[in-house]
């Protein structure tokens, strides 16, 4: 009897693979951080994330079927700054995963590890619309801030699974040669355009516009979270005939009518650049998405003057 | 200092600026203005970063080519001497919202009436993690006359074996509309299945403790069950008078997303608790059903949201404020003679109430919500409802001749219907107007002009699902 049961034991024992060998379960709020995650994990780990590319993150739903995910995850990997406070924290509440509560070892907030601008000084109130109080969350937008979540990350996956820390260094390393790379080939295609003023939707550019040398000039929303009014938007077009500003910067998820009507009252042109990997097909890596942002400005600017 | 003199040249650039530009145009100097703030923030979050203060980043103006080697080495940690200040004591303060709600009525009300001006409530939120494994939340509730401790509960979110603990003061996770808070409701009422037969307003609301499990399912199925205990008070649902009068309250809910914007909710719910009518049960079997459906790419601007829920109760009644069924018993005088004593008998018996609503809300834009909801619901008649039906008296003369009591409860019913639209200025405030018309089953009709100012402050609230 005691043979048998030792033998189910240890066919049992055998089926479950050692802790070493199995996947770290990531789950991450924004496709950004998916993808960031998946170049420093590869096979390492499985990766999905709550919202999808296209998507406003500020807006996701709570829905029961992110529970049934975040339930198994090892790692919860958030934006911060509040660009998830209106769905993250009951799915958290709800997921009855120990690990991923804030502050346990498997929820991480990139924000404490980027570059982050848009602090606002002073008095913050709504009266300045839904404002971020601890700064602009669309930190992702810079190249330099993926690199530091990049690292970030490899410790993080490393801390989880000391076996494989020299991959996760070993990928890091990748990355970050594969980002330099490709951010001189970056700078170069935007270097001619550079202190080229652009209006853009909302305020989901500043990393990119710096990183870039982009200027942002004013935006379609009167504040950040309200839709545009009619006085905003007839300033807006005597801003733009006035400074001669041609380009208008729109996130996929946002309507095209209003800044389609500016830009045909003033000559210009409205773009769709993608704000997050996943934002349409095209777009799927990290590296993919400023490629896809700067051909789509290049062109433009080249076209307009 | 490099960024010192930076933050210096600034106001020089500016007064050089406005002599040259002095005969142009005053915005263009203002924006020119407001670029250079806009740098000088961007300059100081810089200085903030330099100094260490969120150690792992390293300094940003570094060329692409350097920033990699950078980045690996930290700065060495800034020897501190003495603690924070008095004031960091504070951080650890709960995140504070309140949410007011104004709510005025017009119109002729057929006998469920509602100030025609009132604050109806302002609630107070307090909410923060409690240690590594609860967090706690407290509403209390500000009618124009008292508090009102509307929840109140600690959730355990470390448990073993998917287990979810709360306890305190919470709303039952009976149906859908019992679980949720006025400021979450698409309406500016409550349907009438919800205030003939669920307590209205305050509902199943009360102490006790509930435990849920997310279940095993097959694959793209949510399962999750909750089974809870209250001690048994619910004004017109339950009354404990023993402590072993304890109201259990179960649900079972299953969820799927049908695509990537549209998805299913069901769910069954059963209550059972001491009758506040009789000394006796009163259990409640609801149904609920709801379709969502919002595109992902204009999630801000279209969705739907479709929702049914059918309640059936099963109350345990006596009618001890009729006037009585006259009994005559003859009776000795002291004189010797026989006369006639009147006693009265309150009728005992079930009240077996079924109700239902069915309503969808379309939001036409960012701004705009237009909403309709059909109403139909039973209850006991001369049973209380929230809010009250003026029903004078119910006197024995109300019901038809020769009812027999332990049979059923005689049922009356209400039926109505609403339009509400709801305009958003933006996510902290609602207006909303409805239109509702009501034909209650005493014969009455009602026409009313419902209108709503809600408004919040303070921390960001979780977006309703």
């Amino acid at each position: 009897m005691f043979k048998t049961y030792s033998a189910l034991a240890a066919v049992l024992l055998a089926a479950i693979p050692a802790p070493a060998a199995s996947k770290i379960n990531v789950m991450t709020t924004t496709e950004d951080l998916a993808a960031i995650a998946r170049e420093i994990g590869g096979d390492l780990i499985s990766v999905d994330s709550i919202a999808k590319g296209y998507q406003d993150p500020h807006f996701v739903e709570s829905k029961p079927s992110f529970l049934l995910k975040l339930q198994k995850a090892d790692l919860l990997v958030a934006v911060g700054l509040q660009l998830e406070i209106g769905w993250l924290p009951p799915l958290i509440t709800q997921s009855r995963n120990a690990k991923i509560q804030p502050a346990q070892s498997g929820y991480m907030e990139m924000s404490q590890f980027c570059n982050v601008l848009e602090i606002p000084q002073g008095q913050v109130t709504r009266a300045m619309g839904d404002v971020h109080p601890m700064g602009n969350p669309h930190y992702w937008l810079n190249p330099d801030n993926g690199r530091r979540m990049a690292k970030a990350l490899a410790d993080r996956f490393s801390s989880i699974q000391p076996a494989n820390a020299a991959q996760f260094a070993q990928r890091y390393a990748d990355f970050d040669k594969h980002l330099t790379e490709a951010q001189k080939g970056w700078d170069a295609k935007i270097a001619p355009y550079k202190g080229r003023k652009v209006i853009t939707y909302h305020r989901s550019w500043p990393n990119f516009c710096e990183r870039f040398g982009l200027d942002v000039v004013d935006y379609v929303e009167p504040k950040p979270g309200i839709p545009p009014t009619p006085a905003h938007t007839l300033d807006l077009i005597n801003l733009m005939l006035r400074e001669g500003i041609k380009l208008i910067l729109v996130e996929p998820y946002f309507d095209l009518r209003t800044p389609n009507s500016i830009a045909a009252k003033v000559g210009g042109q409205v773009l769709v650049l993608m704000p997050s990997v996943g934002g349409n097909k095209d777009v799927t890596t990290y590296f993919q998405l400023f490629d896809y942002d700067i051909n789509l400005l290049v062109n433009a600017f080249s076209k307009v003057k | 200092m490099r960024l010192p003199c930076k933050l210096m040249f600034a106001p020089v650039a500016a007064l050089l600026f406005a002599t040259a530009l002095g005969a142009q145009d005053t915005t263009e100097l203002l924006n020119r203005m407001k670029a250079m703030e806009d740098r000088i923030h961007a300059l100081e979050t810089e200085v903030r970063t330099l100094k260490g203060q969120q150690t792992p980043v390293a300094p940003q103006p570094q060329p692409a080519a350097e920033a990699a080697p950078v980045v690996a080495q930290a700065p060495p940690a800034p020897v501190s001497i003495g603690g924070a200040g008095g004031a960091a004591a504070k951080v650890l303060n709960p995140d504070i919202s309140v949410i007011g709600d104004f709510v005025g009525a017009a119109g002729n009300h057929g006998g469920r009436a509602t100030p025609s001006l009132s604050m109806h409530e302002s609630e107070v939120g307090f909410q923060e993690v409690i240690d590594p494994y609860a967090r706690a939340d407290f509403f209390l509730s500000f009618g124009e006359q008292g508090v009102n401790l509307e929840e109140g509960f600690i959730t355990f979110t470390s448990l073993p074996a998917g287990l979810q603990l709360k306890a305190g003061k919470m709303r039952a996770a009976f149906g859908k509309v019992n679980t949720l808070h006025n400021h979450v409701l698409p309406w500016i009422d409550r349907p009438l299945v919800s205030q003939n037969l669920v307590g209205g307003e305050d509902g199943i609301n009360d102490a006790g403790l509930s435990l849920s499990r997310i279940l095993p399912s097959p694959k793209g199925l949510f399962l999750e069950g909750t089974a809870q205990i209250f001690r048994g008070d619910s004004e017109n649902v339950f009354a404990a008078t023993r402590r072993s009068q304890v109201a259990a309250v179960g649900h079972l809910r299953a969820y799927s997303d049908l695509s990537e914007s549209t998805n299913i909710d069901f769910g069954a719910s059963y209550a059972r608790g001491h009758s506040p009518f009789a000394d006796g049960n009163n259990q409640l079997y609801g149904l609920d059903a709801t379709l969502r459906w919002k595109p992902l790419r204009r999630a801000i601007y279209h969705s739907l949201m479709a929702r049914s829920e059918f309640v059936w109760a099963r109350t345990s009644t006596s009618l001890p404020y009729l006037t009585g069924i006259p009994v005559v018993t003859p009776a000795p005088d002291p004189v010797g003679s026989m006369i006639t004593q009147v006693f009265t008998v309150a009728p005992r018996g079930l009240a077996k109430p079924f109700g239902f609503y069915v309503s969808g809300d379309y939001q036409l834009g960012r701004r705009w919500i237009l909403g309709s909801r059909f109403d139909r619901s039973q209850r006991g008649q001369c049973l209380p409802t929230n809010p009250t039906t003026t029903a004078s008296e119910c006197p024995y003369t109300v019901f038809a001749p020769g009812v027999n009591f332990s049979r059923a409860i005689p049922l009356l019913q209400d039926t109505g219907g609403s339009f509400q639209l709801t305009y958003l200025p933006s996510e902290f405030s609602i207006i909303r107007t409805q239109f509702r018309r009501a034909r209650y089953g005493e014969g009455r009709t009602a026409n009313e002009i419902l209108f709503q100012f809600q408004f919040s402050m303070g921390a960001h609230g979780a977006h309703p699902f």
